[in-house]
């Protein structure tokens, strides 16, 4: 059971997306594991052919539960700071199987009776957990999945959004608690991504159009390289440096959750790729369906808040990332330069930063080279 | 869905009704019943501008209106939206 956040104890898994015998990349989907940060979809760690099984369907499991084994050895999914729980077994030889087989491939089995009412309901059956012999899909089943979709929809949300704050409550309360937070602020002039980006957009289709966050997390993310000391986590008492730079980007949900995904490799990606992935992020976020090296991955966190319409936003760093970059609106305002008063587009950028992991100095250099970095649009 | 207008949402019902279905798939759980269509709607639907941009393509791809950047300007309201896509021929392609 990996660990998909700073304060998780335990997930029940909800649902296995392959069986045994199923052949595996890293990477794959393997699970559907319920947290309190809502339903997410696990990755698995490694490679290779799951040969058992070991936490049905509907069990709680602490995190660090082995959940299946993978050519023998216990599967870590995608949980690099989770040690697997135990040692791993023998090595068994892979059962026949054909490669590649999914769970919602196989030939499915079903009562006629149950297949009838499904159908008269518009049920769908791959969504069914069959409880007969062979997992066959009874027409008790079927009933049981109907009246779970007709249950009122705002109960479910209530339960989950109430789980999700509680979550929030705690990470951001050890966060205060344990993190000595120093703050800068500096107000970046965006007149050369907003003139950029107006000429790119104007020769881009709509579904190709880029929007200035987009820039916001790129330069992040390659001030990082710079400024090392922001891009990690505290943990045992000592900063841990991340060699990756994930930029973990903070989507409010309605209402009122709220989740941080990770863009991976923010750095190498093109602004193309990361706005891509802004996009699908959102979507999945809001339909609650993240990645479990989305959500436990982020070295950095970035907060757009302002975007809506407030000028300042000054975070609470994400634990145990050491770091978070804050974003207001962007707003018109007066700039002096060479002894002139201008109008320009402008954006006030904070930092919310771990003094144990660096000072004050740094933290500077930090927010002027993602200014200076925004300065050349095109070069992002 | 209750539509309190008397502005382009009211006049043309079934280009509302669409883009309402847009919207409601890009930012899944807006309550239907009580959208005010002179609102703004970054506050009225809660939308950032990736929703934005997402309830853009889904007007360019269902409507076939490709909205540029620079009259984002003019359609900050779902009226003024309506009214706008109405303008560039959409009420056709409903």
């Amino acid at each position: 059971m990996p660990s998909l956040g700073a304060d998780m104890e335990s997930g029940t898994l909800v649902e296995w997306l392959v069986q045994p015998g199923a052949q595996v990349n890293r990477g794959d989907l393997v699970a559907v594991v319920e947290t309190q940060k809502g339903a997410i979809d696990v990755e698995i760690f490694e490679s290779g052919t799951i040969t058992e099984i070991l936490v049905e369907e509907g069990e709680e499991v602490p995190v660090g539960t082995p959940l299946a084994i993978v050519n023998g050895a216990h599967t870590e999914v995608a949980t690099p700071q989770v040690a697997a729980a135990e040692p791993a077994a023998t090595p068994k030889a892979a059962p026949a199987s054909s490669p590649h087989r999914r769970f919602g491939e196989q030939r499915l089995r079903i009562s006629p009776a149950a297949r009838r009412l499904a159908l008269r309901e518009n049920v769908n059956l791959r969504d069914i957990h069959g409880s007969g012999p062979d997992a066959a899909i009874t027409l008790a089943d079927v009933e049981l999945a109907i009246k779970a979709i007709k249950a009122p929809v705002d109960q479910k949300r209530t339960d989950s959004s109430a789980a999700m704050s509680e979550a929030i409550a705690a990470a951001m309360a050890r966060s205060k608690r344990e993190i000595p937070h120093y703050y800068l602020g500096h107000e970046i002039d965006m007149n050369s991504v907003m003139t950029w980006l107006e000429r790119e957009n104007t020769s881009r289709s709509v579904a190709d159009r880029l929007v200035y966050a987009a820039l916001l997390l790129k330069a992040v993310a390659l001030a990082v390289k710079q400024v090392p000391e922001m891009n990690g986590f505290w943990t045992g008492g000592n900063f841990q440096p991340s060699d990756n730079i994930h930029v973990g980007v903070a989507i409010a949900l309605r209402g009122g959750g709220l989740v941080a995904p990770a863009i991976h490799d923010t750095d190498r990606s093109s602004v193309e790729g990361i706005m891509g992935s802004l996009r699908d992020l959102v979507g999945r976020a809001r339909s609650g369906r993240l990645r479990s090296s989305e959500v436990s991955d982020a070295t950095i966190t970035v907060t757009n808040l302002g975007e809506q319409s407030i000028e300042q936003v000054f975070g609470v760093i994400y634990p145990p990332q050491v770091a978070l970059v804050g974003f207001g609106a962007l707003v018109d305002r007066p700039r002096v330069e060479n002894g002139g008063i201008f109008v320009r587009p402008t954006v006030f950028a904070s930092l919310s930063a771990d003094h144990r992991a660096s000072v004050g100095h740094r933290g500077a250099q930090f927010l002027a080279e993602i200014d200076r970095l925004l300065q050349e649009p095109e070069k992002l | 869905m209750t539509i309190k207008t008397t502005g382009a949402a009211d006049r043309y019902p079934e280009l509302t009704r669409a883009v309402v279905q847009i919207l409601d798939e890009v930012v899944p759980g807006l309550d239907l019943d009580d959208i005010d269509p002179t609102a703004d709607m970054r506050y009225e639907f809660d939308i950032d501008s990736i929703d934005f941009l997402n309830l853009m393509i889904g007007i360019d791809e269902r409507l076939g209106v490709d909205v540029p950047e620079t009259d984002y300007g003019d359609i900050t309201t779902l009226d003024g939206l309506v009214a706008y896509l109405a303008n560039r021929g959409a009420v056709g392609n409903v």
